[in-house]
């Protein structure tokens, strides 16, 4: 399969249709895990990850989950390119750095990706639409008994899995739930929500993990530890709080309907207008604007049907996903306007908020006759 | 005091944890700390921090050890955070230990184990059942019993060799 029919063929967890996809867009784990008888990524030289990288990505091609799929060395893949996987979240920002010596093998649906020497000898994830994290976590289990049935994979009884960082031995397992909370940051309880799932011992992180900035209200909750807790009962854990994050969300999203509705109209009906009407947009208030139309939809202020097209927008307002549509190199100011060509022409067809409701009215007039 | 992180602002933020009866210590400037999302000590651990840094003075402790089959020494450990391979796990592990323990829920694996040591680790719990029944055969002075008990556990000793992973 040649990187272009990938990135073409939309992600099957783009047309998010998962369970809880209004408030969890998707569920993630990876598995890190290491060769025997080879130094970790990081340590090895070249000629030594070579060899690795030849060792392992005959048998990640060779299993039944990628009989189609993408497979290719670092070096041999356009820059831009490696930016849309990073966009996609198929790869890590660090991986993307990576030239000779490292590799990646996507399966079509773009659901399992595996990276590597990555930090560690194989990064394998498997990604899904909505809150579904045991079946994702059964998917890439799968794949990762597979592959030790080839490979030898570095074990110790009383450490697990040896990976090249300390924060990840054990298990090498990171599950994460990509959440979007846009009524608990209007609400101001974000804040708590955060300290409270860290005291949990999870991390909250940005959209594009650690280091990063929550663009678009979306926030990425994960576990932090990896030993001396079973795979399965961390997956139950995290679970609980993503479905406890839930009802918070959907709390704070009642309340402001109830009590403050002119905010979210305001809010929902400004995203439209800017949105539906800007010629120059930055990528950061993009995102932040389509996260209050999603909300938009989430309320039925907007038909429904419209939430492919604004799920789709938020991967495609990404720097190297309005690049490759240009097929072209794009300056900042030129991407900005190109964004905003692209979400003009996409959102054409939707009309603006309804606030018909009878809260609405006793609210206020929501039109200028 | 300059700042661990970015090395250049003041130091404002100290942070101290014990963990095994072994004290973690921080300084931070007031940007470096927000940055890291440090509002209030509980829930966060200093061992992530001190392994992002490389700074893990537990393990610098006890004199340059040295990978013998990578050559990855203490010093690159502070430097990277990150080990040379996996025997590095069994040179270092002593070091290795308060970090951890600081990091994670415990310091033991509970979770899943590939078929091929699965495979290893039963074989050796046999040697061992064996082994107390050679040693309760010899005992009773029954010699017959206690030569077939002994075939049996080299059998076994020579599968391990063969194994991939050795004796665990």
């Amino acid at each position: 399969m040649k990187i272009d029919e990938l990135l073409n063929t939309p992600s099957d967890w783009i047309r998010t249709e998962g369970p809880n996809n209004k408030i969890v867009m998707t569920s993630r784990v990876r598995l890190a895990r290491n060769l025997k008888n080879f130094s970790f990524p990081g340590w090895a030289k070249k000629p030594e990850r070579q060899k690795a990288l030849e060792v392992m990505r005959p048998v990640i091609e060779a299993l039944p989950e990628m009989a189609q799929c993408f497979s290719d060395s670092m070096d041999n893949i356009q820059s831009l390119d490696k930016q849309i996987l990073v966009e996609r979240h198929m790869i890590s920002r660090e991986h993307a750095a990576r030239n000779i010596g490292s590799g990646v093998v996507i399966n079509d649906k773009g659901t399992i990706c595996v990276m590597v020497n990555e930090e560690d000898h194989l990064r394998m994830q498997a990604l899904k639409s909505g809150l579904q994290l045991k079946s994702v976590f059964k998917l890439i289990d799968r794949v990762d008994t597979e592959l030790e049935e080839q490979l030898d994979f570095a074990f110790l009884p009383r450490l697990g899995y040896l990976t090249a960082c300390p924060t990840n031995v054990g298990t090498g397992l990171r599950a994460s739930a990509m959440v979007h909370l846009p009524a608990m940051v209007l609400s101001d309880q974000i804040n708590q929500v955060v300290q409270a799932v860290n005291k949990l011992g999870l991390a909250v992180r940005g959209l594009y993990g650690e280091g990063t900035e929550a663009l678009g209200n979306v926030f990425q909750v994960s576990n932090q530890t990896t030993l001396g807790e079973k795979e399965l009962d961390v997956i139950e854990r995290l679970n609980k709080v993503i479905l406890q994050i839930i009802e918070h969300e959907e709390n704070a999203r009642c309340t402001l309907l109830e009590k403050r509705p002119r905010l979210i109209y305001d809010q929902v009906g400004r995203a439209y207008g800017v949105l539906s009407n800007a010629h120059t947009i930055s990528s950061k208030e993009a995102l932040n604007l389509l996260s209050l139309m999603r909300m938009g939809v989430d309320l039925e202020l907007f038909p429904a049907q419209r939430r492919p097209v604004v799920d789709e927008l938020f991967i495609l307002v990404q720097p190297a996903h309005l690049q490759k549509a240009a097929a072209r190199k794009l300056t900042a100011e030129e991407r900005d306007v190109y964004r905003a060509d692209l979400i003009r022409d996409r959102l054409k067809d939707v009309a603006k908020p309804a606030v018909a409701e009878p809260g609405a009215a006793a609210d206020g007039p929501t039109e200028m006759v | 005091m300059f700042c661990d992180i970015c090395k250049k602002s003041e130091a404002t933020v100290h942070l101290t944890q014990i963990v095994d009866n072994k004290m973690l210590k921080i300084d931070l400037c007031e940007a470096c700390s927000k940055a890291k999302g440090i509002q209030e000590a509980t829930g966060f651990s200093l061992a992530d921090l001190h392994v992002g840094l490389g700074a893990a003075d537990e393990i610098t402790g006890d004199g340059g050890l040295k990978c013998p089959v990578c050559g990855f020494t203490q010093a690159d450990f502070k430097k990277t955070g990150r080990l040379g391979c996996s025997t590095c796990w069994e040179t270092f592990e002593q070091g290795l230990g308060t970090l951890l323990k600081a990091m994670h829920k415990s310091d033991r694996h509970v979770g899943k184990v590939p078929s091929k040591a699965a495979h290893t680790l039963v074989i050796t719990q046999r040697i061992k059942e064996l082994a107390g029944e050679l040693e309760g055969a010899v005992r009773g002075e029954k010699y017959e019993l206690a030569a077939q008990l002994r075939d049996q556990i080299r059998e076994l000793e020579s599968q391990l060799k063969n194994a991939a992973l050795g004796p665990v």
